[in-house]
């Protein structure tokens, strides 16, 4: 039971605020944010107690959205409504920020009126579509322009078009014709949604990787979670049929057929997936609804099909004139054809660092030295896979001893994949019944992202 | 947040809602009362504006509709007059045909919060509950529950409770999820909704029907439920066991706590329960939120308490990640603490290492803390790493280093030799109080073996003048004081010094002055049983737990035939030791030197420590070896002495889960105490042995008088 719901701009304005129970006192919202701002340092409890109530909150988006709660309620279930509240604002209104949540305050009234008395009664998106009745206003409208960017993820479709990154983000329409009819407990809707004239489907593979890799090279630890996803803008579609790899084995002793197979060990399905295809076939089959779905969830835990895609050889030394060199060799292990893009590294320094020069290999890349965070961050925009990097980083430290060498260390990589997954999960076709009568659009997306991925030196 | 010129913009507002071209254009009467609502959401008074958006409500359009009625239901209360005028509007909307204007009508009748108002709204609800459509369903089923929250003296129609009870058969999962969670309010003094065998099963078989914040809220409410057979028991347990790896971390926890509360009788279930739900527990602190990250760490940290080495095998999960929030990563090295087993223990430290050098210094601190709690049980190890990190020199390492070796040797002070050789020298790098106060403490109580003390207290006392925080000051009169007592010829000086400087200076005065008295005149109570014990003891030599156990076993094997050995066992009358915290005890023993080496964790029972000391009477010191262990009323036959710490310990955490059902009362209950005293000593001296039961006995009733 959730007693208010409100969300705070990150300057702490109040942007909504939905009273359900009427027992709140009127310094709700400042205590919180007092609250919240008292806090040194980056450790947001998420729950707080204030007076008689508890505040659960969730940062999203530079925003605060907070939940108030008596002591009896489990914690799960208000995070959970958070994360799906914040999801839903993100399917309606096209995005999560200060400005769109201004901009379609009325919208947000709306889907919170939804929740009667503190009481959750519905969150999926098409349940609540009948109920909603504002339209969104999308902070930036949909125009051909966007399609001139390349997204982040690249596209593989029939006609290998790059998808559009602003399609993905942009709200579910909500407008209605008229009809209603009366059948039984029920109203029916007809509705028809216009998405400038275009109708479309997208299927989202994304893997989230957490690696360690010791000083010696050997790999630690290797984690990767992922998340099939379904964004469905199509007007009428009854059922899709996602076919995954054939060869694809859940847990650690089913095994199938012989070589290489792709393994994961534990995976969870949205309710609405039907699965009667799954063992035989590895095929979903699932009624979309509007906005995003969830339709898959899986883990893999220390075994990856592939080396790990980034290595590093480090050399690390003091020179004559008692400047720290770095010398760092960078190996992307990813096939020929595929890339990394958005690569940074983060490479601990010693305490007191003052300057830095540097040599790296080509003039696309960068690096700086941060003294606050100690850290010398080196970027690289797009890394091809079988390639080698390299990067000279002179650092002067003041009072350089033998102990300073032992803060160098570790480095964090962060990156994005394009068109690769880790455990080599993947789509091997996407059926829409009944066949659509227009031009549908049906993308298949896969991005590999650094959740963390470690390497001690 | 008041902004400038707000009263303006309502003027401005109220004038374009009282505008009748305005009104008649209703694109521009709804942008006008999207103005007013706006300005509502930021904190802005707009109660003013009331009777124009009391006029704005009659229309058919739904979006302004809705607006509208946010406006209406947040000031109903300021202006309980003008309300009166709405509820005619909502009663007509009440009859619309539409079942969308009806519902919404009805939960905002409902919603305007006003206690004049109930006799227009019951009429409405009543023919809610009947009605077609689910949606309007759902809303009149709530309604009674809030309507019953606006007077809570007065008793809910006894028919309208039945009509409740009957649609928790409704067609619709949400109706009737919603006419638990009504009964539930409704019903508060009586207990809430009944649940009986029917009604359980019945919540059961459509339970998958539910979303997922329908099914916690029947699970959360069918633990009342307490199944006749251990057939039905176990009917119930395997229909629930696929919510129990549910992807929903609510639907999980709420089934697990079901399960746990089912089997409560049934060790087994509940531990198999435990195990199964590891895999969705592992995948919500893998999940791309870092709140619910952190909620499932939380949870996974309370289900260690009662299930020790729960994933012990998954340690490698709870690997910080290099990008994580500071207030995970140290959720993570708390849970790895408790997950350290012999065979994972090389790598846990290896990389709780890596953490030492973190650039946020609580994560570092945290880090160091995770190592020392590690050290009690593998000091060698961590103490090697401790050590390492000294050689950093970095200021807020080496204060975290020093404090964490404090906490250590009070636990094991086998360790203070290599902790004596470790922290010379490190004084130059600390700058921060606690840590200051932690080397401070350390040379009062180890001045003896460090042969530098006398020097290093000699600088902090030459610039106790600069110093500013009063606790360091303590500290540094405390540990001159203790260093005088034992190496008096190279402290007298110094000694003087600082206390001429704390009797001068006015502005320490308060801050030493109570210090000063209770170093001198012993008048706290540990200081008096101290001088009250005839005999004197000492920690030294100290003792490992290894070496503990090996002479505990050791003397009950050999008891008849040594003649230098003797085993008692007394019972001493009346403490109430369950309440006394464990920690609180240990102190107190501590400066009565005699060393606690393990105890039972608090609220458990059997309740149980063991400790050790050294009598050193003038013929002979003596190692006196105790077990101290109490039993509820009538287990104490089956108490049989001279079991090793380990089945101790273990015997100790089993107790504790079955604490969390029905141990509460029981405990509240027993209020005579008598606990059973083992003390092995060797060689024999019994005047020292009573010596020490007595010292025992005196903390034991000190320590339960004092706490409430």
């Amino acid at each position: 039971m959730i007693s208010q719901v409100f969300v705070l701009s990150s300057k702490g304005d109040r942007l909504v605020y939905k009273d359900f129970r009427g027992n709140a006192g009127s310094d709700l919202v400042s205590g919180f944010y007092e609250k919240v701002t008292a806090l040194t340092g980056d450790q947001p409890p998420v729950v707080m107690r204030h007076k008689e109530v508890h505040f659960v909150h969730v940062r999203q988006g530079g925003l605060y959205l907070v939940a108030t709660t008596t002591a009896d309620s489990s914690p799960f279930a208000v995070i959970e409504f958070l994360n799906r509240f914040a999801a839903l604002v993100k399917d309606y209104c096209g995005g999560l920020s200060e400005k769109s949540v201004q901009m379609n305050f009325a919208l947000i009234y709306e889907l919170l009126d939804e929740m009667d008395y503190g009481y959750v009664q519905s969150t999926s998106s098409d349940v609540l579509k009948n109920f909603i009745q504002t339209e969104a206003v999308s902070p930036r409208p949909f125009s051909l322009f966007d399609l001139a960017n390349v997204g982040l993820f690249g596209a593989d479709t029939q006609q290998s078009k790059v998808a559009p990154s602003s399609a993905a983000t942009r709200p579910i329409q909500v407008r209605h014709h008229m009809t209603r009819l009366q059948a039984g407990n029920f109203h029916l809707r007809v509705c028809v949604c216009v998405q400038g004239g275009k109708s479309e489907i997208f299927v989202d593979v994304i893997e989230r990787m957490t690696v360690v890799i010791g000083a010696n090279g050997v790999l630690m630890k290797a984690d990767v979670q992922g998340e099939v996803k379904v964004k469905c803008f199509l007007p009428s579609c009854s059922e899709i049929r996602i076919g995954l790899n054939e060869d694809l084995s859940v847990g650690a002793s089913q095994l199938r057929g012989y070589g290489t197979t792709v393994r994961v060990d534990q995976c969870s399905f949205h309710p609405a997936v039907r699965l009667e295809e799954f063992d035989s076939h590895r095929i979903l089959r699932l009624s979309p609804s509007h906005g995003e779905q969830s339709v898959m969830q899986y883990q893999l835990a220390d075994h990856l099909p592939s080396a790990p895609p980034f290595r590093l050889f480090p050399a690390i030394e003091k020179d004559s004139g008692g400047r720290l060199l770095m010398y760092l060799k960078l190996r992307c292990d990813l096939p020929p054809k595929s890339a990394a893009v958005n690569v940074g590294a983060t490479i601990r320094v010693p305490k007191g660092c003052v300057s830095m020069s540097q040599e790296l290999s080509s003039p696309d890349q960068s690096a700086e030295l941060s003294p606050q965070s100690r850290a010398v961050l080196w970027t690289i925009p797009r890394f091809q896979g079988g390639t080698q990097l390299s990067a000279l980083f002179k650092l002067d430290v003041p009072a350089l001893s033998s102990a300073s060498m032992m803060e160098v260390g570790p480095v964090g990589l962060s990156f994005e994949l394009p068109k690769t997954t880790a455990t080599g999960l993947h789509v091997r076709f996407l059926r829409l019944s009944p066949v659509q009568p227009g031009p549908a659009q049906r993308w298949v997306r896969y991005v590999t992202h650094s959740d963390s991925y470690t390497i001690r030196v | 947040m008041p902004y400038l010129g707000n009263e303006d913009m309502v003027k401005d507002l109220r004038r374009a809602l009282s505008n009748p071209h305005v009104q008649s254009d209703h694109l521009r009467y709804r942008n006008a009362i999207l103005k007013v609502i706006k300005l509502m959401s930021q904190g802005v008074d707009v109660s003013n504006l009331f009777s124009e958006m009391v006029k704005a409500c009659a229309t058919v359009d739904v979006v302004q509709k809705k607006l509208v009625y946010v406006f209406l239901c947040s000031y109903a209360a300021l202006n309980p007059e003008l309300s009166l005028l709405v509820i005619n509007t909502l009663r007509k909307d009440c009859q619309d045909p539409n079942p969308m204007v009806r519902s919404l009508a009805l939960r905002n009748m409902t919603n305007l919060r006003l206690p004049g108002l109930v006799e227009y709204v019951e009429q409405p609800l009543s023919a809610g509950l009947r009605d077609r459509a689910a949606c309007v369903r759902r809303v009149a089923v709530l309604g009674w529950a809030k309507l019953h929250n606006l007077q809570p003296n007065s008793e809910t129609d006894a028919s309208v409770v039945n009509e409740l009870y009957g649609l928790l058969r409704d067609p619709d999962p949400i109706v009737m999820v919603n006419c638990l969670r009504a009964l539930e309010e409704i019903l508060k003094e009586e207990g809430g909704v009944t649940i009986n065998k029917p009604i359980a099963h019945h919540l059961l078989n459509r339970l998958k029907e539910c979303d997922v914040w329908g099914q916690s809220e029947v699970l959360k409410i069918l633990q009342r439920y307490q199944p006749h057979s251990d057939d039905e028991l176990f009917d119930i347990l395997s229909l629930l066991d696929s919510s129990l790896v549910s992807p929903h971390p609510p639907v999980m926890a709420a089934t697990l706590s079901l399960f746990l509360s089912l089997s409560s009788a049934l060790p087994a279930v509940s531990l198999a329960a435990l195990e199964r739900v590891q895999g969705p527990l592992l995948a919500a602190c893998g999940s791309a939120s870092r709140e619910m990250r952190f909620t499932a760490l939380c949870h996974i940290q309370l289900l260690l308490r009662s299930v020790p080495g729960l994933m012990g095998a998954h340690y490698k999960r709870f690997f910080c990640g290099y990008a994580e929030p500071a207030f995970i990563k140290q959720r993570k090295m708390q849970v790895l603490v408790e997950l350290v087993n012999d065979e994972n223990v090389a790598m846990i430290l290896d990389e709780l290492k890596e953490y030492c050098t973190d650039v946020n210094t609580d994560t570092a601190q945290a880090a160091i803390s995770a190592i020392g709690r590690i050290g009690r049980s593998y000091s060698d190890r961590c103490l090697k790493i401790l050590i390492g990190l000294l050689g950093l020199k970095q200021e807020h390492i080496t204060s975290a280093v020093v404090q964490t070796m404090r906490d250590l040797v009070w636990v094991c002070p086998q360790c203070s030799e290599t902790v004596c050789s470790a922290l010379e020298g490190c004084e130059e790098t600390l700058q921060d109080s606690q840590g200051k106060q932690a080397l401070l403490w350390f040379l009062g109580a180890y001045g003896d073996r460090v042969s530098s003390a006398p020097y290093t207290l000699e600088v902090f006392i030459d610039t106790v003048r600069c110093e500013t925080s009063p606790g360091v000051k303590m500290e540094l009169l405390t540990a001159s004081v203790r260093l005088f007592l034992c190496r008096p010829a190279e402290t007298q000086d110094m000694l003087g010094r600082l206390l001429h400087y704390c009797i001068d200076s006015p502005a320490d005065s308060l801050a030493t002055k109570p210090r000063l008295s209770s170093v001198g005149l012993p008048d706290a109570p540990a200081d008096t049983l101290a001088t009250s014990a005839v005999v004197p003891l000492s920690l030294f030599p100290t003792l490992s737990p290894q070496e503990f156990e090996r002479l505990w076993v050791q003397g009950a094997e050999h008891a008849e035939e040594k003649l230098d050995f003797v085993c008692r066992t007394e019972h001493l009358q009346g403490p109430n030791v369950t309440r006394v915290s464990p920690q609180s005890l240990q102190a107190a023993l501590q400066l009565l030197n005699i060393h606690t080496l393990a105890f039972t964790p608090p609220r458990a029972l059997p309740w149980r420590i063991y400790v050790y000391t050294h009598t050193a009477a003038p013929p002979r010191t003596t190692l006196v070896l105790a077990e101290l262990l109490y039993q509820e009323a009538g287990a104490h036959a089956a108490a049989a002495d001279g079991e090793d710490t380990d089945d101790a310990a273990a015997l100790a955490d089993g107790e504790e889960e079955a604490t969390f059902g029905g141990g509460e009362t029981a405990r509240e209950r027993a209020d005579v105490k008598e606990i059973q005293v083992t003390l092995k000593q060797r060689p024999r001296d019994d005047n020292a042995l009573k010596d020490v039961l007595s010292v025992l006995a005196t903390v034991l009733h000190t320590l339960s008088c004092q706490t409430p």
